[in-house]
């Protein structure tokens, strides 16, 4: 006799004594113009599988509450963190792009500006920062100081990068940059 | 190292030459050990070496690639960049030439001078670059070295003749020249090797690569993904941890539930420790959410019923009781100071704890073998004390068996000094052997179970003459974490004639740790603000008060002097703002900070319109990247000052994420942050912490010269300050 268990997000089979099988749903997912498919638990958050599953280790993991934007992405060109973002919400043929498949040759108006002025420290945030940026770009070439605080704002980075991340927009953006520096 | 070593390393030396085109040198006080291997892999050489000897090392490849071994770690601050700059500078390498890889962890070999007499390898207290520049350059030299000695041998002219030139071995009386990758078919180990004094290293107008602004050579990788921090790790086989830990730091758990948790999906064992419950699972999402399943009782603790908020009048009580607390500074007389006095002032000012928020939530993967005689282990950490990060320890194994992949930090910040996440991770990898276990913290975790900046109350007394001469200070710091609380207490730069300072300890087990800039942050607010309310009763300038107690101090006289000039300190400010300064020495730096602010009298909100802040670091060696600390560190200073706080009620603690501990956001930056660096030739010192603490002094001063009105306790949140403007 077969008898099926629902467990939370998961369909358990009962196969044996002691002995289950996890039926786990299959998702298609367009990430960075490449098709992939995904064995997970409903409910598992693109974030983990964006790392954890596919091994695209660019997005990363902050918060987990959508508060510090260090796993931005873009989904249909919007910013979106990936980390509140169940994949059950993206498996209808939505262009996902991570920073991997931002720039194939680092020639993005964004990267070349953050490399300019040398924007990061760790690191660690700056992919979620270069995505919002980008998303910001894509959609106002020409954003004001309050409509680049009103983007950037979702986006912590606690090495305190924040001064060269405006002046490398501004820069981007092919603007006069307000922020000074002295020797 | 004994003659016979040498003579067996130069043996392996041929064999390896046959063996391939890339040879690493390991450069020593005794000679010179070629090995085919990577840097990494220093621990895995197959002769005697003995490693005391050996101080850097280096590796050539033919094609002229220079190889810069990093020892140590990488958490923003450049190091991948300064260290190897440092080196390649005495070797008189090709900068577009040089690769950067981070070293194995043989503190014996790659140690620091910056510690004492301990060769350690730690990156804190901003001592990288200050502990490691003499180390790095005489290694460099004698690389360059060799490389003329080999030359010299080759072409038969006395090493005298010959010279080196940006990646070139040249012999200008016969024309002659070599690149550096071309020497590798007849590299020849000096049988001796000099050591090279300071005196005989190049003098700083020589400098050809220190000073200059290079990119930073980890920021390629940074801006597409590719740099790899630990949390980035995945092995074959790669299965996860998570753990539990209580909200009250030191609580023991009981697990009620063991058995309806083994039976959850995904679910490979559990491993109750000391403090907390781990779960090793098949996905992290399964480890999650198996984490949210448990039915936990936790032990009463040390810290079972603190409340922080209440520990002020605890302290208040500890300050007014009198008797003598740990005496850190004693300096003339002060209580004749005071006897003599025409006027005593007397504050007390508050901190609470503060979290780290590194934005890489602490984790670590570790593998240890099938029959448990080896590890390794792939993380992020600022080093330290311990032996391959007490993971021997916990194992059981002898350290050399004990391998470390180190990785980018995202974030260190004092917290990766700790080796708890890596211990643990140990642990969960010794239960499921040989499977390797990435082990991570939510942010949750990580905040809840951090080790904090200590709360804590400064008592400040100071004495002024019929003159209005500053002639006492004592500073009692009460609160826990010793030496945490201790830094930056001192004014070994200020003319005070009789100072004393002592630490009185109220204990109240919460986890703590060193946070940037450590005790300088609480203490250098409290120092600051009395000197500025000292001034402001004398109705005298600030800056100028500062200028005469710095009269014999002419380095730090200099930072100030030039940020006021920065500041434009003597002009008007506009309406409705005001500037306040703050001076400080960290980690060798001299610094004074200036910054102009403006306060929302009905939401009492303080924004911070700009800062200026002038810094002698002595050498500098990387401008552009001394700059981005100061920048990062007074944004990091500004949150901290404006809304960071932790606290602790019934013992546990309240805050859980970025929610409800806050952090600051773009919004909230200044228009300008701009920062001076005063030419010196003195030795490097660290500038990854000056930023911090300068940011609450100049913000309490510029908001008493605003509203005449004092604000003595961190954070300044609105409703802080409304109370003190309404008060």
């Amino acid at each position: 006799m077969i008898t099926f268990h629902k467990i939370g997000p998961y369909i358990l089979r009962k196969f044996e004594k002691h002995q289950f099988i996890f039926i786990m749903p299959t998702y298609s997912l367009n990430i960075n113009n490449k098709n992939y498919q995904v064995e997970a638990d409903a409910g598992t958050t693109v974030l983990w599988i964006l790392r954890e599953h596919l091994g695209l280790m660019g997005t990363k993991y902050g918060c987990g509450i959508a508060q510090c934007g260090s796993c931005t992405i873009h989904v249909n060109g919007n910013p979106v963190r990936a980390c509140v973002l169940p994949i059950e919400g993206l498996a209808n043929g939505q262009k996902i792009v991570t920073i991997e498949g931002l720039s194939t040759d680092q020639d993005h108006p964004i990267i070349k500006a953050w490399e300019k002025v040398q924007v990061p420290q760790c690191g660690y945030c700056q992919s979620g920062q270069i995505m919002q940026a980008a998303a910001l770009l894509a959609q106002n070439n020409s954003p004001t100081r309050e409509e680049i605080i009103q983007s950037m704002n979702g986006n912590l980075c606690r090495c305190g990068t924040y001064m060269r991340i405006m002046e490398a927009i501004q820069i981007a953006a092919g603007q006069p940059t307000s922020v000074k520096s002295d020797e | 190292m004994s003659k016979s070593n040498i003579n067996k390393a130069t043996l392996k030396r041929r064999d390896f030459l046959k063996a391939g085109t890339g040879i690493t040198l390991f450069i020593g006080a005794g000679g010179l050990i070629p090995a085919l291997t990577s840097c990494s892999e220093a621990g895995a050489m197959d002769f005697p070496i003995e490693p005391l000897n050996v101080t850097a090392w280096v590796k050539l490849d033919s094609d002229g690639t220079i190889t810069i071994c990093n020892p140590a770690a990488e958490m923003g601050q450049g190091s991948m960049t300064s260290l190897p700059m440092i080196f390649a500078e005495e070797m008189d390498a090709d900068w577009d030439k040089v690769k950067v890889e981070f070293s194995a962890q043989e503190p014996a070999i790659f140690g620091s001078e910056g510690w004492g007499n301990r060769k350690i390898m730690l990156t804190a207290g901003s001592r990288t670059i200050n502990g490691y520049f003499n180390v790095l350059r005489k290694a460099g030299a004698q690389a360059r070295y060799i490389l003329m000695h080999s030359v010299a041998e080759k072409w038969g002219v006395p090493i005298n003749q010959v010279d080196t030139k940006a990646g070139q071995v040249i012999h200008k009386l016969s024309n002659r020249v070599i690149y550096y990758g071309e020497i590798i078919p007849f590299l020849k180990v000096p049988d001796n090797l000099p050591e090279f004094s300071e005196k005989e290293l190049k003098s700083p107008q020589d400098f050809r690569l220190i000073g200059k602004d290079f990119p930073r050579t980890d920021i390629p990788d940074k801006l597409n993904g590719a740099a790899q921090f630990a949390i980035d790790i995945r092995l074959p086989n790669m299965v996860y941890g998570v753990i539990e830990r209580g909200r009250i730091h030191g609580a023991r758990p009981t697990l009620n539930n063991e058995t309806a948790l083994r039976a959850l999906p995904g679910v490979i064992d559990l491993v109750v420790l000391e403090y907390g419950v781990g779960i090793i699972s098949t996905s992290l999402e399964q480890g999650l959410a198996a984490k949210k399943s448990l039915n936990i009782s936790w032990s009463d603790s040390e810290a079972s019923g603190f409340n922080s908020e209440e520990a002020y009048t605890t302290y208040e009580q500890v300050a007014a009781e009198g008797g003598q607390g740990r005496v850190v500074t004693n300096i003339g007389d002060f209580k004749s100071a005071q006897d003599q006095a025409t006027k005593i002032y007397s504050a007390d000012y508050k901190n609470d704890y503060v979290y780290h928020a590194q934005m890489e939530p602490l984790n670590s993967i570790v593998q240890v073998a099938a029959d448990g005689s080896s590890a390794e282990v792939w993380v992020g950490s600022q080093q330290g004390f311990t032996p391959k990060f007490g993971v021997p320890q916990v194992l059981g194994i002898e350290p050399r068996n004990v391998k470390i992949h180190m990785q980018y930090l995202g974030g260190g910040l004092g917290r990766r000094s700790m080796t708890d996440f890596i211990t643990e991770c140990a642990l969960l990898a010794k239960k499921v052997a040989p499977r390797p276990v990435k082990l991570i913290w939510t942010r949750e975790d990580d905040l809840t179970y951090g080790a904090y900046r200590p709360m804590s109350l400064q008592r400040l007394i100071a004495t002024t003459d019929s003159s209005g001469k500053l002639t006492g200070l004592s500073h009692t710091v009460i609160g826990d974490g010793d030496n945490l609380v201790a830094s930056g207490i001192k004014n070994e730069f200020y003319d005070i004639p009789n100072q004393s300072a002592q630490i009185k300890t109220v204990k109240h087990g919460i986890r703590l740790k060193h946070w940037r800039a450590v005790g300088h942050g609480p203490n250098k607010f409290a120092i600051e603000s009395l000197l500025d309310d000292i001034a402001y009763d004398q109705n005298k300038d600030p800056v100028e008060f500062r200028r005469i107690l710095m009269q014999h101090s002419p380095r730090a006289l200099a930072t100030l002097e030039k940020a006021a000039e920065m500041a434009k300190w003597n002009k008007p400010t506009n309406p409705g703002r005001a500037k306040g300064v703050a001076f400080l020495e960290r980690s060798g730096t001299l610094s004074t900070g200036i910054c102009e602010i403006s306060i929302d009298e009905r939401t009492g909100k303080i924004r911070v319109h700009h800062f200026w802040t002038a810094n002698d670091a002595g050498i500098v060696i990387h401008p552009d990247n001394v700059k981005a600390q100061l920048e990062g560190g007074i944004i990091m200073g500004m949150s901290s000052v404006l809304m960071e706080s932790l606290t602790i009620n019934n013992g546990a603690v309240q805050q859980s994420n970025f929610l409800d501990y806050p952090i600051l956001r773009i919004e909230d930056i200044p228009e300008s942050i701009e920062t001076a660096i005063i030419k010196s030739t003195g030795h490097p010192q660290g500038v990854g912490e000056s930023g911090t603490p300068l940011v609450a002094g100049a913000i309490a001063n510029a908001f008493l010269k605003l509203t005449g009105k004092r604000i003595r306790h961190l954070p300044f949140t609105p409703k802080r300050v409304l109370k003190v403007l309404n008060g």
